[in-house]
């Protein structure tokens, strides 16, 4: 249980899942924020206001996947780093990963590296398709992965160092 | 020789930072002591960036959020701010004494704000003077503000935010995280700090507690055990864990000495994390012109600490005839905030808690007209 050990049930994962359907109109954003905590900063990170915190800010937020276009702004705002943007259109067997990251050394895009699941356990290694810095006051760089698509919805955080070139 | 002064805030935390930018906004002349080197409290420390709504600057990293409250009481000709000012008593006639500059200093303030925020609880266990074991807020002093690598392997005690956030830290400045266990059945932080430890790769064991620390010199390792349903230990389930750093995150107790020692009233309230000060709407205590603001008056939050601070200057700016109908407005807005900070599950606990506060206050009020 979510509760007792920090990593969230298949259920949880599957109750913010985006349909197929939406999946194959292209990457799009995932709140893995399950529980009601008095937090709102992802509602003012989007612009096309595609997360609600409703009606109270101890609401859990939700995503309208239909509005969401996934451009991955609200990635690095959110305090929690509990936000992820899956596209599983990038490649015909690969899906593009955007996850939030907040330590040191942080990877070269080209580089690949070490994929971790929700419990920080090792599925791979993998490309670094693009770093984007959170910038001077943020601080939190989102990292872009290029991942098998059946693990799209696996890989959630990469392991410190280590980085492999080419 | 005696200072007197209007408003006299005592901490220069989120709280007092909060209550002296309100007072003086209002035109109050305030007087700011902080014991420490730099103003700022908990938030000199805090590196992660914060929840709450934007209204008190969540997705900010609390470093920052301290930097602008303090820049705001910098730029404010009404405030005076004294650093390395410790306050030490404050007695019935109204003085009170503070040690600055190896000074004794005396002030005799119209109103006073405590904002002294609160001090870490320890865990009785065999072992536990042993060098290497300390509170989380001592980790994240060396780790955040003297940039000192404080450890190489460390166990975490305590899956509040405290103990989940200072592990996250722990983890960025490059030490390793051997594990965080609980004693409780489940996690008491925020479940998505939890969840970001925990995908780089750190245990989180609940219903575990610590059986003994060893080492000869310094702390060499820890056995820790299972609890069960009625917190005894399990026998045959201690496990071994070595490390050079036990870290204790088993909550704070607000630090309540000068009220206390002004005369306020004072109650256990368990959802507050010990006693506190009772006080009314506006954050007086029983003691008139004396008020209280932040986690002195219960273990909570930044965000809940400066709108209280808020409160708080307002209510004692206006008290002392500036501006009184606008700070009434000014109180009335904070006192909302803080409601919608509080309505969720999380703010449950400290509602229950002050709710007992305000039966406590009314009984007083009333035994005293019956008097
Ligand atoms: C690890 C950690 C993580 C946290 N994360 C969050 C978070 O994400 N979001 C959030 O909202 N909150 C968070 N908090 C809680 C938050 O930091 C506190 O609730 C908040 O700082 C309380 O503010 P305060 O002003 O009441 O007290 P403090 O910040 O503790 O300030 C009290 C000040 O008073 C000074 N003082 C005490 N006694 C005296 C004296 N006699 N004379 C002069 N000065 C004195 C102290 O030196 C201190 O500077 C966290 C706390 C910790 C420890
Ligand atoms: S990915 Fe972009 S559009 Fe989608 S919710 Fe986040 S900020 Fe909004
Ligand atoms: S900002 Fe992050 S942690 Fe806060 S409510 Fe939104 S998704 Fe949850």
């Amino acid at each position: 249980m979510l509760i007792e050990t920090g990593i969230p049930t298949p259920e949880d994962i599957q109750s913010v899942t985006p349909s197929e359907e939406r999946f194959r109109k292209g990457p799009v954003a995932i709140a893995e924020c399950f529980q009601k905590i008095p937090c709102n900063p992802c509602t003012k990170a989007c612009v096309k206001q595609a997360i609600r915190v409703e009606p109270d800010i101890n609401e859990t937020p939700k995503i309208d996947y239909d509005v969401c276009n996934g451009c991955g702004a609200c990635i690095a705002r959110c305090p929690g780093l509990a936000i992820f943007v899956v596209d599983k259109t990038y490649g015909e067997n690969e899906a593009l990963v955007k996850l939030p990251f907040e330590f040191l050394p942080i990877p070269e895009a080209g580089q690949k590296a070490c994929g971790l699941d929700r419990s920080g356990k090792e599925l791979g290694w993998f490309r670094v398709e693009k770093v984007i810095p959170g910038g001077k006051k943020n601080m939190t760089y989102t990292i872009c992965l290029a991942v098998p698509k059946e693990l799209a919805m696996e890989v959630r955080n990469i392991r410190v160092g280590g980085y492999q070139n080419g | 020789m005696i200072k007197d002064t209007e408003i006299l805030v005592i901490g220069g935390g989120p709280a007092g930072l909060c209550a002296a930018s309100a007072a003086a906004s209002l035109g109050a002349h305030v007087l700011l002591c902080e014991r420490d080197y730099v103003p700022g409290g908990q938030l000199v420390k805090q590196t992660h960036k914060f929840f709450g709504s934007e209204k008190q600057y969540a997705g900010d990293r609390g470093i920052h959020i301290g930097q602008r409250l303090v820049e705001d009481v910098a730029n404010n000709p009404n405030i005076e701010v004294l650093s390395e000012a410790t306050v030490l008593g404050m007695y019935e006639d109204g003085i009170v004494t503070v040690l600055h500059d190896n000074r004794h200093l005396k002030i005799r303030p119209k109103k006073t704000i405590v904002a002294t925020g609160a001090a870490e609880k320890f865990l009785a266990f065999p072992g536990n003077d042993l060098p290497g074991i300390y509170g989380a807020g001592a980790v994240q002093t060396l780790m955040n503000v003297a940039g000192v690598k404080p450890a190489e392997k460390v166990l975490m005690v305590g899956a509040g935010n405290i103990g989940l956030i200072v592990s996250y830290q722990l983890l960025q400045a490059g030490v390793e995280v051997a594990g965080v266990i609980e004693a409780a059945p489940h996690i008491g932080g925020y479940l998505v700090h939890a969840s970001k430890l925990r995908r780089a790769g750190v245990p989180i064991r609940t219903r575990y507690t610590v059986k003994e620390a060893y080492g000869t010199d310094s702390l060499e390792g820890v056995v820790i055990c299972q609890l069960d349903e009625s917190w005894q230990p399990i026998p045959g389930t201690e496990e071994n864990i070595p490390c050079d750093t036990l870290c204790l995150a088993v909550g704070l107790t607000p630090l309540t000495e000068l009220c206390w020692q002004a005369g306020c009233d004072m109650a256990f309230i368990r959802e507050l994390s010990g006693h506190v000060p009772i006080v009314d709407e506006n954050l007086e205590t029983s003691v008139p012109g004396i008020y209280a603001a932040g986690d002195v008056s219960g273990i909570e939050e930044a965000s809940s600490a400066m709108v209280e601070g808020r409160l708080a200057g307002f209510s004692a700016a206006g008290a002392l005839g500036y501006q009184p109908e606008k700070a009434k407005e000014l109180c009335a807005a904070a006192a909302d905030e803080l409601r919608e900070l509080r309505s969720g599950p999380t703010g449950a606990k400290i509602m229950a808690g002050l709710s007992k506060v305000a039966a406590k206050q009314k009984a007083e009020k009333g035994g005293a007209c019956i008097c």
